[in-house]
């Protein structure tokens, strides 16, 4: 062929079609080509040195032995080694004697925050702020008691107060005069107040006992609060809270977290809770 | 240069001489290495002598202020120091000032007198100019350059480019510590170096200089100015018929012709250019000036030496080339600074820079303070109807030395704050954060958001107290 091309001199190969198409051999540059087999030869080291080819069950796996689990376990690793002398403190501490030492109790709320995002948050709101007949865990108003002890008493056991229905117990002339007594602050001064029962857990000052998990009434903040106030009031004394029988009663359940949690993490939630604003 | 004892004959051996220089250059796409003339002349030693500014990089960190460096760019620390002053992240907008103010530098010298930067200041032309120096004593005139570099490769030829090579790598070697050092102690960067003991990230970044410097100074050269260089390319519109550039002055020059030897000057049809080409064998980027004003011009000035040289030769006046506006050149009158708006906005926008700077470094805050409001919730009612909000306060500490600061409040009436009542650590060159809450008596609250300025003082360990507040709100229930 070579010896009758009618084109020489443009390095045509040779191939000649209709007179005058032909193919021409105009190869890659040279860099193009050495990054070209380079690029190649990185396909096939990768290939033999990590997880590759997708065969059987699993994809082969490379001499190197890495995994996605493993490095991000090695990841994970070098986070609690950071960790370790603080959670080794605070294994030995109680919540009190965490809150006495400033930079535990700085890694404390740091490293809570979590916890308090993933089993708090659903129902107390992100900043402990309270949802919707969940309490607010940042006022200075415990129902239970605010002191670190009890807020981790309340995380590792969980609480359920009681209130009687008492819809089928107060005639509703009655009922109204406590309503009223309540939405004014000042309970005691109602004689139906002793005379009902309500002081036995609600206490002589109207200022509910914590072992039983009792409102204040006497106070500004409302267990369920409510746009009109005094019909969540008469529906409180009405159908009870946790009372059973009555389908309408209010449901107030702090679950118990003891064992779904670690002793030292409800004590790091404790802490948390305790500095959110209001601990006492 | 031959010397004779006749003048015409040193005259014509002169001429001889420059006419040798004759080469015809094309478009310079870096096929040949330019290897340009040297003449001696104002310019040149203008040249060396702006050139030599550069030695402040080199120098300059040797430079002490109390126990440390006293211009030194902490980046692991995040602080910048500048003699006195030292610079956090938070006072960066500072520097975007003073970018500005470069970049403008930049500008307002192009109007004036075009690519002054390039020409006598700029690194590129600098460091090439040195390797070309270098070059020079070591391999003679351009002609012999030529020749060595055409010659096969032998005992002379590999002991002068190894020499030459060695000195160069070392002037990289040199430029890329001198830039590391900036940003590390300087001495005890060089005493790290020399005890092998510099961390990966100098070691990548001198490499890098060492090779940059290597590669653009000693190969690349006015490639770079060509083809790499942003500023050639944008140059057309940064100047004007006003700026004094340099210049051909083809009026005087045109039409250009070898001098006929033996012709007297009155018979003379040509202009003063003589095509000796001198001006293009002094360039470093190899560019004919007497096309006009062009991207590969740096306005170093050389061609303008060698220019003034020739035409004191052969009896013309200087000035054939010289650094002037085109409307000069022209034969208009010069435009006053006054009639250049473009020069004075510049003006302008540069003082603006200089005076925020100027402000920013007067008011550089000892320590500062942040205020962040908690969001979540805005406000808790407490059991006695106060509103109680949480803020985190971010103390910024400026000072060498940590101290203690104490925090107030002013804003609504009856207001208390809680979690300040004893001072706060606050570590020197970082920002602390400090949780207080803030009460206040529902009653006392008229407004659903109420402003509130806290305030921090360091408390007294030395002769200085040093306070800043901060504003923000104080957010109550919807009325």
């Amino acid at each position: 062929m070579a010896d009758n091309n009618p084109f020489p001199g443009e390095n045509n190969t040779g191939h000649i079609w209709d007179d005058n198409i032909r193919e021409l051999s105009n190869p890659p540059p040279g860099w193009w080509m050495i990054s070209f087999w380079a690029s190649i030869a990185f396909f096939i080291g990768y290939g033999v040195l990590y997880p590759f080819l997708p065969i059987g069950e699993e994809p082969t796996k490379g001499i190197l032995g890495w995994t996605q689990i493993g490095e991000f376990n090695k990841g994970l690793d070098e986070v609690n080694a950071v960790r370790a002398p603080y959670e080794a403190k605070i294994k030995d501490l109680t919540a009190k004697q965490i809150l006495e030492d400033d930079s535990l109790t700085t890694y404390t709320i740091a490293s809570s925050k979590v916890l308090f995002g993933d089993f708090c948050a659903p129902c107390h709101g992100g900043g402990g702020q309270g949802g919707p007949e969940y309490p607010v865990l940042v006022d200075d108003n415990w129902l239970y008691g605010g002191t670190v002890e009890t807020i981790e008493q309340t995380i590792t056991n969980g609480r359920k107060a009681t209130m009687t229905a008492h819809a089928n117990i107060l005639k509703p002339e009655e009922m109204e005069a406590l309503v009223k007594s309540i939405m004014d602050g000042k309970p005691t001064e109602e004689p139906l107040y002793a005379a009902k029962g309500c002081i036995a857990c609600h206490g002589a000052d109207g200022k509910g006992l914590q072992v039983l998990g009792a409102a204040n009434l006497t106070d500004k903040i409302w267990r369920f609060p409510a746009q009109d106030q005094a019909e969540s009031v008469r529906h409180t004394i009405m159908h009870g809270v946790n009372f059973a029988g009555d389908p309408k009663t209010r449901e107030a359940i702090m679950p118990a977290f003891g064992e779904r949690l670690s002793k030292d993490d409800v004590k790091k939630l404790a802490v948390y809770v305790y500095k959110l604003g209001a601990g006492q | 240069m031959g010397s004779s004892n006749t003048d015409s004959g040193s005259a014509d051996k002169a001429l001889d001489d420059i006419y040798d220089d004759y080469q015809q250059w094309e478009l310079n796409t870096g096929g040949e290495t330019i290897h340009a003339k040297r003449v001696s002349g104002f310019w040149r030693n203008l040249k060396w002598l702006t050139g030599s500014t550069w030695l402040l990089f080199f120098l300059g960190y040797f430079v002490r202020w109390g126990d440390r460096q006293a211009v030194f760019f902490d980046i692991g620390n995040r602080q910048f120091h500048i003699f006195n002053f030292t610079i956090l992240p938070q006072d960066f907008w500072m520097l975007s000032l003073l970018l500005l103010f470069f970049a403008l530098l930049l500008a307002a010298s192009t109007a004036l007198f075009g690519r002054v930067y390039c020409g006598f200041f700029c690194f590129q032309t600098i460091w090439t100019d040195v390797y070309t120096w270098i070059e020079e004593k070591l391999e003679g005139a351009p002609a012999k350059r030529r020749k060595i570099d055409k010659a096969k490769m032998d005992f002379t030829k590999f002991r002068i480019k190894f020499v030459k090579h060695a000195l160069w790598l070392i002037i990289g070697f040199v430029t890329g510590v001198s830039f590391v050092a900036w940003f590390y102690d300087g001495i005890q960067l060089w005493k790290d170096i020399f005890s092998f003991q510099v961390g990966s990230t100098a070691i990548i970044t001198i490499s890098m200089f060492t090779v940059g410097t290597y590669v653009l100074a000693g190969f690349l050269r006015e490639q770079t100015c060509f083809w790499l260089c942003p500023y050639a390319r944008i140059q057309a519109v940064m100047i004007d018929t006003t700026s004094a550039v340099v210049t051909y002055d083809f009026h005087r020059g045109e039409p250009r012709g070898r001098i006929k030897k033996g012709q007297s000057e009155e018979e003379r049809t040509t202009g003063d250019c003589v095509e000796c080409l001198q001006c293009i064998a002094v360039c470093p980027t190899g560019v004919d000036i007497r096309h006009g004003s062009q991207e590969g011009c740096i306005n170093c000035a050389l061609c303008i030496d060698a220019c003034d040289a020739v035409m004191k030769k052969i009896n013309r006046p200087t000035g054939l080339i010289r650094y002037e506006s085109l409307d000069e050149i022209e034969g208009k009158e010069a435009r006053s600074l006054f009639k250049r708006p473009r020069v004075w906005i510049y003006g302008a926008i540069m003082s603006l820079a200089l005076l925020g700077i100027a402000y920013g470094l007067s008011t550089i805050d000892a320590i500062e303070l942040k205020v962040l409001h908690d969001r979540q919730p805005l406000f808790v009612l407490q059991s006695d109807g106060s509103i109680q909000n949480k803020y985190i306060l971010k103390i910024l500490n400026k000072i060498d030395k940590d101290v203690s600061v104490t925090i107030s409040a002013t804003g609504p009436e009856g207001l208390k704050i809680i979690g300040a009542d004893k001072p706060v650590k606050a570590h020197h060159g970082k920002i602390n954060p400090h949780t207080v809450f803030v009460r206040v008596p529902g009653e006392n609250l008229t407004a659903e958001t109420e402003p509130i300025v806290f305030r921090i003082d360091t408390v007294a360990t030395g002769k200085e107290i040093f306070f800043s507040d901060r504003e923000s709100i104080f957010i109550g229930p919807r009325r």
